[in-house]
């Protein structure tokens, strides 16, 4: 156990170092992220639906979407120059391969998370520090089913045609139950309803990152050549 | 391993499935339309419901076959699950679309609108879109063993979300008002009518296992020919 967390940890800081050289993937992620709330600002009629109405779809929208970014990068990386074929050999297991890149993949998403948070609050003008708490919750809990079953399914989608393409055609019915969870939660959150409110989503939420993080966990050897 | 002439044969005998399936269901519709008394409220339109309930139940019943299929090929390899999982997967897209487009046609009638994000009906949407995209993963790999590996494991994980969906948007609409005019409750079905939805159950799941036997010997047939020109390729080298 413990040399399947160094391991995984190994992957996970060698992704993240790769990342942190470069910063393509992450700076682009982040303009896009920031387009995307913007463009989002002319999609609604400001003397008809107000901005906490719509604000809790589009935030999810756009974390969605700069998500599948990030995801798409993980094995794209390891596909130049048969990287992977590297990864394979080397002593680390294939669940830390998955665990590593996992983690790497949320460290990612995380920050871009961090930074479109208050540019979100910004631009719809909601006043976060009152709900940050239960909002980071939400956010936490949303990510990781959503990164735990994007990591699995891109390391399938490098390796087919259109994997671009791939990727959401595969992610995104998987993505029904944490999108609309989370929607439901920050509508609430942010309309200052009692914490009760949120409990059954909050519920469905931690089921299903249960389920996939330990299904994906065990079934991910099988995405990788045997 | 499959030779051309085995799987002939089992094409051959999945057409007298196909043909006992087909008289079974002219005889259920014969029925339903014939000698099954009208809905009072909702007229001819109820009948679609013969088809509909059936198509769901079958769509279902094909997606736990994948999941089963693609979880047994992950642990024996046997290219076969594969081509069985296949084969139920896109059957049941067929089904599920039966279902999507015959519950619009009475939605029309019944709650005046061709689409709600009614529950049930939202998950039926959602069960289409991981068939399409279990079919489409299928013909975006080439190599057949990765492309057996890769659908299995979206077979399973497919077949695990479905009940999360289920439970997403039951939870959705429970906790929002939803139309009430528009949605009268379900009918309590009288003796007759009880026995053609029940005999047009078992009808469809007939109808499926021989559509399944037929795709899936069609699908044996197209992989044993492969088989053979490769080693023909291979002898004439």
């Amino acid at each position: 156990m413990a040399s399947l967390l160094a391991e995984a940890w190994a992957i996970a800081a060698k992704d993240l170092l790769l990342e942190f050289r470069s910063r393509t993937a992450f700076l682009s992620a982040l303009v896009f992220t920031a387009l995307v709330l913007a463009i989002f600002n002319f999609a609604r009629d400001p003397t008809a639906v107000s901005a906490v109405d719509l604000a809790p779809g589009i935030l999810w929208i756009t974390f969605a979407f700069a998500g599948m970014l990030g995801l798409n990068r993980a094995f794209a990386l390891e596909r130049e120059n048969h990287a992977l074929d590297g990864l394979l050999l080397s002593p680390a297991s294939r669940t830390a391969l998955y665990v590593g890149k996992t983690v790497a993949n949320l460290v990612f998403v995380g920050a871009v998370e961090a930074i479109a948070l208050p540019l979100f609050a910004l631009f719809f003008n909601v006043p976060l520090w009152p709900v940050l708490g239960p909002l980071v919750l939400v956010i936490a809990l949303a990510t990781l089913g959503f990164v735990a079953v994007g990591t699995l399914m891109s390391s399938m989608a490098v390796n087919t045609r259109f994997a671009e393409l791939m990727l959401p055609v595969l992610l995104l019915p998987f993505l029904v139950t944490p999108i609309i969870g989370a929607v439901q939660t920050t509508a609430r959150i942010l309309a200052h309803r009692p914490f009760v409110e949120l409990m059954p989503w909050l519920k469905l939420l931690a089921a299903y990152d249960i389920t996939f993080v330990v299904l994906c966990t065990l079934i991910f050897e099988f995405t990788l050549e045997e | 391993m499959t030779t051309i002439p085995s799987a002939e044969r089992s094409l051959r005998r999945s057409g007298l499935w196909m043909a006992i399936a087909l008289v079974l269901m002219a005889g259920v519709y014969v029925r339903a339309l014939a000698f099954t008394p009208e809905e009072a409220t909702q007229g001819l339109v109820q009948k679609i419901f013969y088809i509909h309930a059936p198509s769901a139940w079958v769509a279902f019943l094909a997606f736990g076959i994948v999941g089963v299929t693609s979880a047994l090929y992950l642990f024996l390899k046997d290219p076969r699950l594969d081509l069985f999982a296949a084969s139920a997967a896109e059957v049941g897209t067929v089904f599920t679309t039966t279902v999507l487009v015959t519950g619009p046609i009475w939605g029309k009638e019944i709650w005046g609108a061709w689409w709600t994000w009614d529950a049930r009906l939202t998950l039926t949407l959602f069960l289409w879109f991981i068939y399409l995209a279990y079919l489409v993963l299928r013909t975006a790999v080439e190599e057949p063993g990765r492309r057996a590996r890769y659908s299995a494991v979206l077979g399973i994980l497919g077949a695990l979300l479905v009940p999360f969906i289920h439970v997403s948007v039951y939870l959705f609409r429970t906790l929002h008002p939803m139309p009430v005019v528009l949605r009268p409750g379900r009918p309590e079905l009288p003796g007759s009518m009880l026995v053609t939805l029940l005999s047009s159950f078992a009808v469809f799941t007939v109808f499926f296992i021989a559509l399944l036997a037929r795709r899936y010997a069609w699908a044996r047939l197209v992989d044993a020919r492969a088989q053979g020109e490769a080693e023909r390729a291979d002898a004439s080298r």
